[in-house]
C-alpha cells in the first residue's frame, strides 16, 4: 500500500487530496498510467505531466524514479511560494 | 537558523528587531517580506502547502545558505492559508558579518523558496478564482545558483 497525495488544481481535479492505493507499479510513471487507467477526472490530471512534478517521502524526484520503498508520494503543479 | 511555518498573522517589524537585536558577531542584517498584492480585484490569496515536506524543503534551503555563505543567522517564516491583499505572506532574514553575504544568502532563498517550496498560491476576485502559474523566470532564477 501506497499514501497517494494530491495539491492544488491536481486535488481539486481528482476531487480528493489523498489516498492509499494497492499498486505494483515500479516506477512513477507506471502509477500515473495506473491512475490515468481507472477514471476520466484522472486522465484529466495527468493529461499534461509537464504540469506536473512528483515528491517520494516529500522529496523531489523524477517520474523515472522506482516507486520500491517508498511510502509516500504526492503530485502537484509547480511550485508558487515566496 | 529557524523555520516557522504557520497561518497565523507575524508583526513583521517585531520579527525584523528580535533576529536583528543582540548580535555582536554580525555587521549585516537584511530582512525581506512577501506581501499579497492587489492588481486589479484581488479579494484573497489563499496558499496551500504540502505539510512536512514543506518545513523539510525549507530546512534544506536554509542549511545550504548557511553552507554557501558566511552566516551567523538566518531566519525564515512562511504563512498558508487566506490572506488579504496587504498582509504579510512570509519573510526571510540573514545576518552575516559583511553585508554582500547577508544580501546574496537573502536572494538565493527567495529564489529557492519561491519555485522549491511547496505552497501553492490561489487568487480569488469578482471574476472567480485561479491558481497562480509559476513563472518561468523564477525557475531561471535558479540557474544563477549553479556550482557548477
Amino acid at each position: 500500500m501506497i499514501e497517494v497525495l494530491y495539491f492544488a488544481w491536481l486535488r481539486e481535479r481528482i476531487g480528493l487530496p489523498k489516498e492509499r492505493i494497492e499498486t505494483s507499479a515500479a516506477t512513477v510513471a507506471d502509477l500515473v498510467e495506473e491512475l490515468k487507467a481507472r477514471e476520466d477526472r484522472y486522465a484529466a490530471a495527468f493529461a499534461d505531466l509537464a504540469a506536473v512534478r512528483v515528491a517520494l517521502d516529500q522529496e523531489l524526484a523524477e517520474f523515472d524514479a522506482p516507486l520500491a520503498g517508498v511510502r509516500e508520494v504526492a503530485f502537484f503543479p509547480p511550485m508558487t511560494g515566496g | 537558523m529557524r523555520v516557522r511555518v504557520q497561518a497565523e498573522p507575524f508583526d513583521f517589524g517585531a520579527e525584523c528587531g528580535a533576529f536583528a537585536t543582540g548580535r555582536t558577531d554580525a555587521g549585516a542584517v537584511v530582512t525581506f517580506a512577501g506581501i499579497v498584492r492587489d492588481d486589479g480585484g484581488l479579494a484573497r490569496m489563499e496558499l496551500e502547502h504540502y505539510p512536512g515536506m514543506t518545513e523539510r524543503a525549507l530546512g534544506r534551503i536554509t542549511a545550504e545558505a548557511m553552507r554557501r555563505w558566511a552566516l551567523r543567522d538566518c531566519l525564515v517564516i512562511h504563512r498558508f492559508g487566506t490572506m488579504l491583499p496587504g498582509e504579510t505572506i512570509m519573510m526571510v532574514g540573514t545576518a552575516a558579518p559583511h553585508r554582500a553575504d547577508a544580501f546574496a544568502a537573502a536572494e538565493f532563498l527567495m529564489d529557492y523558496l519561491k519555485s522549491r517550496a511547496p505552497f501553492w498560491k490561489k487568487e480569488f476576485g469578482a471574476d472567480g478564482s485561479a491558481w497562480v502559474a509559476a513563472k518561468d523566470t523564477d525557475e531561471k532564477a535558479l540557474g544563477r545558483w549553479s556550482e557548477d
